[in-house]
């Protein structure tokens, strides 16, 4: 049981983990795409 | 789940948390309402903004809402375990650290301030951070526990979104934001004692001074009359003032007509013999009223 409870804690900390790295990548490129526009303002 | 259970659980699993717990700490129907009203402040304000920093703007008041959900929950997780509504919520629910909840927050507040002042302007985050500040130590931290005008004053930061959306594209505030800020806080007194009204011994039972609680279900029904009244025709003002047409001005009237008969019936409404059937009708079309008056400044203004 604790066994299981550790691979299933294990499986979801990389889930978060995941998560976290594609919302970082996310938010790089949303600022590369603002960085870009405002260069095109200017 | 009694403490013991929880510590030994936690002892084995370091969190049980999935993603939809993080996601339920943000609130996500609030975030629907508060996106949606910003969206219409940004689309009727006079200028235009480039499309990926007005979707950037409404990202960040999304994440900035979520966050201050996300705060709220941390500070009123004791309150938030007595209540049936609220005690499923992941902190209470045990599935989701405090401190974790907390550090979620304040992250989230911080990146949708600093990427708003940098992406859009100083303005627009400047108000987001207001927005957010208020909503956390003004209702949750100083009026909520205190004070049956807790929901009266803290609206004010549910008010803020169609503001910050104006503010995005044209980087000041005037009259025409401030009028849409006054609709969502005059809004938001019969919308929330609406709820109350239904759930008033949760509140009780918590120690929360709404309303109802402290003055009873009659006092409450006369103050939701006379804001619902003075909504009607705020809600039109806005064709006034060059912000909507006269096609918004007649649907705004229409939809206040019926948002006032649904505070008349619970007026009427005799509590005990109803189960509050006319409280849970108002508020449930309370969330639809404001829906369709921003969808419909939208769509007059797009037309």
């Amino acid at each position: 049981m604790i066994d299981d409870d550790g691979h299933e804690a294990q499986r979801r900390l990389r889930g978060r983990n995941l998560a976290v790295l594609v919302a970082l990548l996310a938010f790089v490129v949303l600022f590369y795409l603002v960085s870009i526009v405002k260069m095109m303002d200017q | 789940m009694t403490d013991f259970a929880l510590q030994a659980r936690s002892a084995a699993t370091p969190s049980l948390a999935t993603w939809r717990d993080y996601v339920a700490l943000l609130k996500p129907r609030v975030m629907s309402l508060v996106v949606f009203t910003a969206l219409a402040g940004l689309v009727v304000a006079p200028g235009a903004i480039h499309p990926v920093l007005g979707l950037t703007a409404i990202l960040c008041v999304a994440v900035g809402s979520g966050a201050s959900g996300a705060i709220n929950m941390w500070y009123d997780r004791d309150i938030d375990a007595l209540m049936t509504r609220t005690r499923a919520r992941p902190i209470p629910g045990g599935r989701v650290g405090p401190e974790d909840a907390l550090a979620f927050g304040v992250f989230l507040a911080a990146t949708a301030v600093v990427t708003m002042c940098l992406a859009v302007n100083w303005v627009a985050g400047a108000l987001l951070a207001l927005a957010i500040l208020f909503y956390v130590f003004v209702y949750t931290v100083w009026l909520k526990r205190r004070t049956p005008q807790n929901i009266v004053i803290g609206g004010a930061a549910g008010a803020f979104p169609p503001l910050i959306g104006w503010a995005a594209v044209t980087g000041d505030i005037g009259v025409a934001p401030l009028l849409l800020f006054a609709i969502i806080f005059v809004w938001t007194p019969p919308h929330f004692w609406a709820l109350a009204l239904y759930r008033s011994a949760d509140y009780r039972k918590a120690g929360v001074p709404m309303l109802p609680v402290v003055a009873g279900a009659r006092e409450t029904k006369r103050q939701m009359l006379i804001y619902t009244a003075l909504l009607v025709p705020l809600a039109a003002a806005p064709a006034a003032v060059g912000v909507a047409g006269s096609a918004y001005a007649i649907g705004a009237l229409g939809l206040g007509a019926m948002f006032l008969v649904c505070a008349v019936r619970v007026w009427r409404e005799d509590d005990a013999a109803s189960g509050h059937r006319a409280a849970r009708t108002m508020f449930g079309y309370s969330i639809f009223y404001l829906f369709a008056l921003f969808a419909l400044m939208i769509i007059d203004r797009v037309a």
